[in-house]
């Protein structure tokens, strides 16, 4: 989290165009738009292991789709589904409106890059390149002409002629993407792309996929199980979950507005707080919890009917924490005292003891280098949050 | 389309292995339950497929135990079987005890050196195994190398050739590179580590070698003494030439049944004995082979 | 494991290894021993392979035993190299389990056993003993080993290279063409090799499935030592373990060099 949080100026500036860009791109919410690909009611069973449960999803052209979650939630059989890899026990694939079914991989229009990449070992960048451009019987001239815009494209022309072997993993990476999109497929499928590049590497070519993604204006579904990228890259997500999809929808919607627990603890942190909805004031709600001698109170926004049992779900960093009381009269204080510091350099996450042995995590941005009264282990601390920070699920 | 490459490429050799494999299998049990002839092929029946159903019937009832109470009978078959499998065992103990502490050593040298070695341990696998079995010939007879090297050490001769011990000496180094090469991949992939683990948490080298190594290296010292085991049961070149008249081995009893004596019925039937005796090693043999192959997928 | 081998570990292998080559060692000493006598040295001298060359049946038998050994090991190559797909790369299909037995049994089934068991079945088929039912059944048996090769090396292949090729359009038969053979191809030729050594070593199968006109060179040689050892067996001998050798090395010299030139310099 932190990281995407402290991009450079640069990057940012680069993030905002593609944004501005990008707000505007919701086909999802047109009713008249055709989505390229629709798994309907799509279920897969390994034996006694159901891999994916009637799972239903429509992606749109031009749509950079990211399918998150933990390993052995389903998400590579769907992909592999697409694929053609794995044919569903029930339900319906289609892409472009033709039903896939029966279609063997080599016939359909999409292309996948490997998680290992799947470089073959014996031909050199430019053949393996070639390879798909070859199966389709295109004359030679185009061929090579082809495989060095895709060179160009993915910067390796000085080393056509080289074997996987003597690349590097960030070099590989690109080779693998540039044989991929080298037929203009109708869709690109990433299967875990980043996964095997470290750290700041992974960073870099996050924004160049998106940058090409745009450039070539083609249909990407990545799967992954780093939030991270998935929340960068992606235009919608669908969070998995044993199989099911847990919850569909932009970044910032499933980040800020998750449907359920899990989705809420599955990405980022968050405290998470038992409470009863006491009373509701239109556009605002009165929770009782035992960790709040006041209650809390927050919008009413899909909140129950009084006298259900909820959760409050707020996120470490919309808490502010303080070593002053706040003053009177302030909704949602939470009193208690420091159980642990974590200093990652750009935050610091206080872990804060509540009555009655309870523990939250707050977040508090290192915004400036000093501080006229740093917060220390076992001080008494106030912790709040407005009334709009927190997300009531229900249970 | 999918499926017509793997369906084609299974097809083949199953059905190779059925024609070439199994079935003589199904003809070598027939024959053993028949009676021998001095006719080419020396056996009756056969059966006669113009005669229809009562042909197939006159077969069945020609069909008998004569061979196989023959053989009970006969103590001869009966020594030979056991002296087969002592043969066969004490050889494999022997092959042991001397490819472990080499496959050990091969294990701890430099990569380099380590494919040299292995090299050299293939090298006379690739070479006959005939000629392999006759150049002891030259070293072990009366005149030989062996006992030309004792008188120089002014020993008494000792005569070797035509004796079981003879066949021992063959059998352990015929099969010597059998025995070291499992052992050898199981000992090599060991992680080093682990033997400066037991050190550090207080185990001296042999303790460590006894608790760490060789428990580890059993699938090999197992799949090694199968590789050994099994074909020196059946083993007929070796005791043929080195063995003397009292080597008595059940592969040699097939050939001379067959080649000698000229009575395939017989001759069968020891063969179907014989791999009867070598059914649970064979399977064990399989399961071992199939858990070692099909560990990658 | 890191550490040298200890001085135990050193005796061992000096042993182990004499006893490996000192007899194939001797046998080569011999054959350029003047005398006839192992243990006198006559002097050096080639007279053996002389008479060798002169000796018409022998020179008859090395060539069916090159005919025989160069078609069975084609053959048990193809055969190998497909039961080993097989067996890799389908999960379950009826009749698994026996295939699978059948696959790896020729390794370790005596010869004696498999030797007379194909010779019931050349009989009961009618067909006549020679050149082509020694093929036959040196096919049976080298397929086996290379199954074993092949299939080892397919079990280390990784699956997703196929599955690459057919997401770029190829067949699987073409992915297979294209992909997994020129990866396996080490393999299956080491196969090959392995399968036609074995096809010129066999004794006792060749014995019970040739017939006239068909003896093989290890039929000619047991012959001639039934009656002791002679220089000129030796003779041949020699000649046989420098052409597996040179064969050998010739093998090793070319797979460094694939290794070499496939890393980066």
């Amino acid at each position: 989290m932190s990281a995407a949080k402290g991009r450079p100026a640069k990057a940012a500036g680069k993030r905002l165009n593609i944004g501005a860009v990008r707000s505007s791109f919701a086909p999802w919410n047109d009713p008249a738009a055709v989505p390229l690909v629709r798994f309907e009611g799509v279920s897969k069973r390994f034996g006694d292991h159901t891999a994916v449960n009637d799972v239903s999803l429509d992606i749109y052209p031009g749509e950079f789709f990211a399918l998150l979650g933990p390993s052995g939630c389903g998400k590579t059989t769907l992909m592999r589904m697409l694929a053609g890899f794995e044919t569903p026990d029930a339900g319906r694939i289609t892409l472009g409106g033709e039903d896939l079914a029966g279609i063997p991989p080599h016939r359909r229009p999409v292309n996948m890059m490997f998680q290992s990449y799947a470089l073959f070992p014996h031909l050199s960048v430019e053949q393996n390149v070639a390879f798909g451009l070859k199966q389709e019987g295109m004359p030679k001239a185009e061929i090579a002409a082809r495989v060095v815009e895709m060179l160009d494209l993915v910067k390796l022309k000085p080393f056509a002629r080289r074997k996987p072997d003597q690349l590097s993993g960030g070099q590989k990476q690109r080779v693998a993407l540039a044989r991929a999109i080298a037929r203009k497929p109708k869709m690109l499928l990433l299967d875990e792309p980043l996964g095997a590049l470290d750290k700041k590497l992974r960073e870099e070519t996050q924004f160049e996929l998106m940058d090409l993604q745009v450039e070539l204006g083609m249909t990407f579904l990545i799967v992954t199980h780093d939030q991270e990228e998935a929340m960068v890259m992606a235009d919608r997500i669908a969070l998995m979950r044993e199989g099911e999809i847990a919850q569909i929808g932009r970044p910032e919607e499933v980040y800020e507005t998750p449907a359920n627990r899990y989705v809420a603890e599955f990405l980022g942190d968050v405290n998470l707080f038992e409470a009863k909805v006491s009373a509701i004031e239109h556009p605002m709600a009165r929770l009782a919890a035992a960790e709040a001698t006041d209650g809390f109170y927050v919008l009413d926004d899909d909140c129950p009917p009084a006298g259900s049992a909820v959760s409050l779900a707020v996120r470490p960093e919309k808490m502010r924490i303080s070593l002053d009381p706040p003053p009177a009269g302030t909704h949602n204080v939470l009193t208690g005292e420091i159980w642990d510091i974590g200093y990652t350099g750009d935050w610091t996450n206080y872990i804060v003891e509540l009555p009655g042995e309870r523990l939250i995590r707050v977040a508090r941005a290192n915004a400036s280098r000093f501080v006229d009264r740093p917060i220390g282990w076992d001080d008494k601390v106030w912790v709040t949050f407005d009334a709009d920070a927190g997300v009531v699920l229900e249970q | 389309m999918k499926r017509t490459l793997p369906r084609l490429s299974a097809l083949i050799p199953y059905a190779w292995l059925l024609v070439f494999f199994a079935l003589p299998f199904l003809l070598v049990l027939r024959l053993s339950l028949s009676d021998s002839a001095l006719a080419i092929p020396p056996y009756t029946p056969r059966i006669d497929w113009g005669g229809g159903i009562d042909g197939v019937r006159a077969f069945i009832d020609a069909l008998d135990f004569d061979t196989y109470k023959a053989l009970v009978g006969d103590s001869l078959y009966f020594n030979a079987y056991i002296s087969s499998l002592r043969f066969a065992l004490e050889g494999t103990v022997l092959a042991l005890l001397v490819g472990y502490p080499m496959a050990y050593g091969m294990a701890r040298c430099k990569p380099g050196t380590r494919s040299l070695l292995l090299m050299a341990v293939i090298l006379p696998f690739w070479t006959s195994f005939l000629i392999r079995v006759y150049a002891w010939v030259g070293i072990l007879k009366p005149q030989g190398l062996l006992n030309a090297g004792l008188g120089l050490l002014g020993l008494p001769d000792a005569d070797l050739l035509y004796t079981p011990a003879a066949v021992q000496i063959g059998l352990v180094y015929s099969y010597l590179p059998f025995m070291v090469l499992p052992l050898y991949a199981a000992l090599e992939k060991q992680d080093h580590t682990l033997l400066e683990a037991a050190a550090d948490l207080g185990s001296p080298p042999w303790k460590s070698f006894w608790q760490v190594t060789f428990p580890l290296s059993i699938p090999g010292v197992i799949a090694g003494c199968l590789l050994c085991f099994i074909p020196m049961v059946g083993e007929f070149v070796i005791p043929d030439l080195l063995g003397g008249p009292g080597s008595l081995m059940i592969g040699r009893s097939i050939w001379m049944e067959f080649f000698a004596n000229r009575d395939w019925p017989f001759a069968s039937a020891v063969a179907i004995v014989l791999l009867i005796t070598l059914v649970v090693p064979i399977v064990l043999y399989q399961r071992q082979q199939v858990k070692a192959l099909e560990a990658g997928r | 494991m890191r550490r040298g081998p200890s001085p135990f570990n050193l005796v061992s292998m000096t042993v182990g290894f004499a006893f490996l080559y000192l007899p194939i060692l001797l046998l080569v000493i011999w054959s350029f021993n003047a005398s006839k006598l192992v243990t006198v040295w006559g002097g050096f001298s080639t007279k053996w392979y002389g008479t060798l060359f002169q000796n018409d049946q022998l020179m008859a038998a090395a060539w069916v035993t090159i005919r025989v050994g160069l078609i069975s090991a084609t053959l048990a190559t193809v055969l190998g190299t497909l039961a080993a797909v097989a067996l890799t790369r389908h999960g379950a299909f009826r009749g698994r389990t026996l295939f699978s037995g059948m696959s790896y049994a020729p390794l370790v089934m005596p010869e004696v056993i498999m030797g007379l068991s194909l010779l019931l079945l050349f009989v009961a088929l009618g067909i006549d003993r020679g050149i082509l039912t020694v093929t036959l059944a040196h096919t049976t048996l080298t397929m086996a080993y290379v199954t074993v090769v092949v299939q080892s090396r397919l079990a280390t292949f990784d699956r997703s290279l196929e599955e690459a090729a057919q997401d770029l359009g190829a067949t699987p038969t073409r992915a297979f063409w294209q992909v997994t053979l020129p990866n396996i191809l080490p393999a299956v030729l080491a196969g090959w090799m392995l399968a036609f050594t074995l096809s010129l070593d066999d004794l006792v199968i060749a014995s019970f499935t040739s017939g006239p006109g068909s003896t093989t060179l290890p039929m000619r040689i047991y012959s001639q030592v039934r009656l002791g050892v002679s220089p000129e067996i030796n003779a041949v001998c020699t000649l046989l373990i420098g052409a597996v050798t040179i064969g050998v090395i010739c093998w090793s010299i070319g797979m460094k060099w694939r290794e070499r030139t496939a890393t980066p310099a």
